[in-house]
């Protein structure tokens, strides 16, 4: 069987050099691990590949991913203010958060790896994995409704300018996923912040303005729908009155601890049935995901301990000094709210652009949560800070290494100096 | 380093102690933050207090020359010294070094411990052995001489001194070359009865430093020293720091050296004595600390010697791990290292009078019907080592261990400082994804695998990759299996873009290519650090 297919897929080996060819070779690879073997050096290797590495990050992600998609459905009906229930309605809310989803999946995946394959082929390489862990981040840290022309331009600029101009995989200085998100941020502001945008499907979120379904919805689903004679999508809907949209960073900037808990409860918090970016609200399904990668060895926990004591240490100050409403939120309620933990276990632990020395992570993670509190509490701009400032740290983690290394330099001088004097 | 934490200690607690200053203004005020925040700040200062003075306590000590490395003098108990790890009990607790990291491959096909004779006839002495020697080397016989053991085989022009000899006596049979016309073997074939060549005894009490170094080039036992850095052979003209010996082999199924020196105790002595007299410094002894029982009393009794106890897993057993963990080199540090054998060969050129090239070697790997020790001569032919034993054709045989090792051929011999034989299979098969669910159980340091549900399970390895070459992606991977203050991958980059200083800063001088073996199996980019390692050390070497 094996040897049979093996034989079917050499027949179909295209010329080396073709484009075909490093698709081929990428496809392959994927199927079969090649039967290189070792040469010089050791004779024996560990299991361990970047395959295997970065298939791990994307499966701990596998949890954000159902709920996520499942919650883009749920969010949107909870604006209509019907099914109401986590799990009323519940064909309706998922096949409504696959709509959305799999075109967001589907575009990341064409472009990303489209330009990663010309790059793999015009420079002679095999594809690399780099993009099987972006690929998978960015659709989760993205606005359900985010159009996919300003999607695709995003995924085009992390991928082109943020890693293929840099070198590849494993040469980029800044997070890909993130970078993707902050270009739209900067680029398009308006399709990823305010209140309006992390609900899909509504023409606005004000009170009486009606649900914005495709045919898709109306022609396809429905008429399924009917015919097993379940609930279906309704083009009357409208949107509930006192309904806002705002996520609960807003809403604490705006008047701290209790306008949050006006409008949601902590448990719906915690489980993340509130808007937001698609896979970043639900902390046990993050957290499960983070344990995961804990366990397995595969992201950094100095980072990831680290982040936590420097947001703790900076939401402590900022409690201390207290002048306005956000700043007297306590310190452990402000990991209810927003995506602290998404990018702890998953973007701040990106073995590329964080520091690459242990004692250097230490210093990048507590600064990475020091940096994006004050950018979340004290910037009126920016609703969350654990973008900017991962990316603010990514431009530092050399520097950070630098000077470890230089430390590391300078107890072997020592040394020398000591001998000499010896 | 110290001072530094404290600076950022003293500045961290102002930070703090302003804090609630401010907090104070408020009307609201007595906010419990407030008050833990003021009972941080004044632990902080009266630990930075206690800090600085323990600080100058032990600073205190190293100067006025009371504090050796083993020993406490600051107020606070080490964690170590609260929570003692539990030594085996013939273990000299100020004399040993715990080393947390590494990693023991477990490997099926170990050797009965049993030394069997096999009948070898064929023998080499190979230059690519010796790092730095020029690639055609002058020869001093011909094809069809007859030559005894001990008798000079070649010499390098430009060091014309140090003399390379035959480890065996027979007939040079034929003189093989490589690229280049470099010569790779000089072979020879051995006769039944071995015949010695004569030395003038020297007298050890008497005989000055000089006149040891002359007789040791004059003999043919020099090339056995190696020096660090570079591993190359050691230059008479130096005077070494220290020499290490290492009486423990880490490495996967490598030779149980106490079964090797059983009985060869005077001469292994004798050796020691000699190195005594080549050094200004100490001769370190570096005793596995890891077994139930204690190693043999050969090595536990030596005298004259600085006997130093290692605890903890591959590379604990590599020399140049237990250098940087007794004294690292340094500067224009030159130490000399030598293995346990080399140490018997050159007491028996005292002992005896003669040059005796016996070695013990392991054969062992998966793919032998009967792994065993054989006692043969250096440079045996591999053929020779593993007539009738193959339970498998399509093998690869390492002169060494699986990590540092060199693959050879049937016709080629083992190399002068290898006393392993390992046979491992080829792998060189497709595996139906083999990154997400490989059928086969692996060695591997990645918890992804349910290896380390399993800690003495003994793997069948092959020598398959496992994965294609990458960029280097993960970080900390090198670091957490090598015992040495060293950053490997960054020293990897920086010898990648050639930069001598930053190399030799990171310490490129402490390390040869066995010691990064581990780090080079372990890594998830499938990197060749070993070669890389070499192209560094060799530009170092270039460089001078």
């Amino acid at each position: 069987m094996k040897k049979r297919l093996l034989q079917f897929f050499h027949k179909m080996e295209p010329k080396k050099g073709t484009l075909g060819h490093t698709l081929f070779d990428g496809f392959f690879t994927f199927a079969f691990s090649p039967n290189h073997t070792t040469k010089g050096g050791v004779h024996i290797r560990d299991g361990m590949d970047l395959k295997r590495t970065m298939v791990h990050v994307v499966l701990a992600l596998q949890l954000c991913y159902v709920f996520g998609t499942y919650n883009i459905g749920h969010q949107h009906y909870v604006a209509l203010g019907m099914h109401t229930g986590l799990f009323d309605g519940f064909h309706l809310k998922l096949i409504y958060g696959l709509i959305q989803m799999l075109p967001i999946f589907v575009v990341t995946h064409v472009v990303g790896l489209g330009i990663e394959f010309y790059y793999a082929w015009k420079k002679g390489h095999g594809i690399e994995e780099g993009f099987l862990v972006s690929g998978a981040l960015i659709p989760l840290i993205m606005p359900p409704d985010i159009p996919m022309w300003i999607l695709a331009l995003s995924v085009a600029f992390a991928v082109w300018i943020g890693k293929e101009a840099f070198g590849g995989t494993g040469m980029n200085i800044l997070n890909v996923a993130l970078l993707a998100r902050v270009f739209v941020f900067f680029a398009y502001p308006t399709y990823i912040s305010g209140d309006e945008v992390w609900v899909s499907g509504l023409a606005s979120t004000g009170a009486g303005s009606a649900a914005d379904y495709g045919w898709i919805h109306m022609s396809v689903f429905n008429p399924l729908f009917e015919g097993l004679g379940w609930s279906t999508f309704d083009a009357a809907a409208t949107v509930v009155d006192g309904y806002t949209g705002a996520t609960p960073l807003s809403l604490a900037f705006q008047g701290g601890w209790e306008a949050v808990t006006n409008t949601y409860t902590s448990s719906q918090m915690l489980w993340g049935t509130i808007p937001g970016s698609i896979g970043e609200t639900s902390k046990p399904f993050i957290l499960a995901g983070a344990l995961f990668l804990l366990v397995t060895g595969i992201a950094s926990w100095r980072i990831m301990l680290s982040m936590f004591l420097g947001a703790v240490t900076m939401s402590l100050l900022l409690n201390a000094w207290g002048a306005t409403p956000f700043m007297e939120v306590p310190w452990y309620y402000q990991f209810y709210m927003g995506s602290f933990f998404f990018a702890m276990a998953f973007m701040a632990t990106d073995p590329v652009t964080a520091s690459s020395t242990n004692i250097g992570k230490w210093f990048y993670g507590f600064l990475i949560g020091f940096v994006g509190m004050i950018v979340r509490v004290l910037n009126p701009a920016y609703p969350e800070g654990w973008m900017l400032a991962i990316l603010f740290m990514n431009v530092f983690a050399p520097l950070i290494d630098h000077y470890v290394l230089e430390s590391n330099m300078n107890r072997r001088a020592k040394r020398a100096k000591a001998r000499v004097q010896a | 380093m110290k001072v530094r934490v404290n600076q950022s200690i003293l500045i961290a607690g102002l930070l703090l102690s302003s804090t609630p200053l401010l907090a104070q203004t408020e009307t609201s005020g007595g906010s419990y933050v407030v008050y833990i925040l003021l009972a941080i700040a004044v632990i902080i200062f009266l630990g930075l207090i206690i800090q600085v003075s323990d600080n100058l306590l032990a600073i205190e000590a190293r100067q006025s020359g009371a504090d050796k490395s083993s020993a406490n003098f600051g107020v606070f108990p080490r964690l170590n010294e609260i929570f003692p790890k539990k030594l085996p009990k013939y273990v000299d607790n100020n004399r040993s070094v715990i080393l947390k990291k590494g990693y023991d491959i477990l490997l099926e096909g170990g050797a009965n411990e049993v030394i069997e004779e096999t009948e070898i006839t064929t023998f080499a002495v190979q230059p690519p052995n010796f790092i730095g020697l020029s690639p055609i080397p002058k020869l001093l016989v011909e094809i069809g001489d007859d030559v005894k053991a001990g008798d000079p085989i070649f010499f390098d022009k430009k060091v014309p001194e140090i003399k390379y000899c035959s480890p065996v006596s027979g007939e040079v049979i034929a003189v093989n070359r490589g690229e280049k016309r470099a010569i790779t073997e000089v072979v020879i074939l051995a006769d039944k009865e071995m015949k010695y060549r004569s030395y003038d005894a020297i007298d050890l009490d008497k005989a000055s430093r000089e006149e040891l170094v002359n007789y040791l080039l004059e003999s043919g036992a020099w090339p056995l020293i190696r020096q660090r850095p570079f591993n190359v052979v050691a230059d008479f003209n130096e005077t070494p720091r220290d020499i290490f010996i290492t009486t423990f082999d880490s490495a996967p199924l490598s030779p149980n050296l106490n079964l090797v020196v059983e009985g060869k105790g005077e001469d292994f002595q004798k050796g020691l004595d000699v190195l005594n007299m080549l050094t200004e410094g100490k001769v370190y002894l570096g005793l596995n600390g890891n077994g139930e029982e204690a190693p043999s009393s050969v090595f536990t009794e030596a005298s004259g010697v600085e006997l130093q106890w290692f605890i903890g897993k591959h590379p604990a057993g590599n020399v140049g791990v237990q250098i940087h963990n007794t004294d690292p080199i340094v500067g224009t540090d030159k130490v000399w290292t030598l293995g346990v054998q080399d140490v018997i060969t050159l007491g028996k050129l005292f002992t005896e009078q003669q040059f005796n090239a016996e070695r013990v070697v392991a054969v062992v790997g998966a793919e032998l019907e009967r792994p065993k020790y054989i006692k043969t001569y250096i440079g045996a032919k591999v053929g020779d080592l593993i007539k009738d034993n193959l339970s498998n054709d399509h093998v690869r045989m390492v002169s060494g261990d699986v990590l540092s090792g060199k693959s050879k051929s049937q016709d080629q011999f083992l190399d002068i400082f290898d006393d392993q034989l390992t046979v491992l299979e080829e792998g060189d098969y497709y595996e139906m994804f083999g990154w997400l669910l490989p059928f086969k159980a692996r060695p591997s340091i990645s918890r992804t695998f349910p290896n380390f549900l399993f800690p003495g399970l003994n793997f069948k390895a092959d020598t398959n990759m496992h994965g294609e070459k990458r960029a280097f992606v993960v970080t900390g991977q090198y670091e957490s299996v090598l015992p040495m203050d060293i950053y490997v991958q960054h020293l990897m980059k920086n010898i990648i873009v050639n930069d001598l200083e930053r190399m030799e800063g990171l310490g490129i001088n402490e390390l040869v290519e066995e010691d990064i073996a581990l780090c080079e199996f372990v890594c998830t980019s499938k990197q060749p650090l070993q070669q890389i390692l070499r192209e560094g050390l060799d530009l170092m070497r270039e460089q001078g």
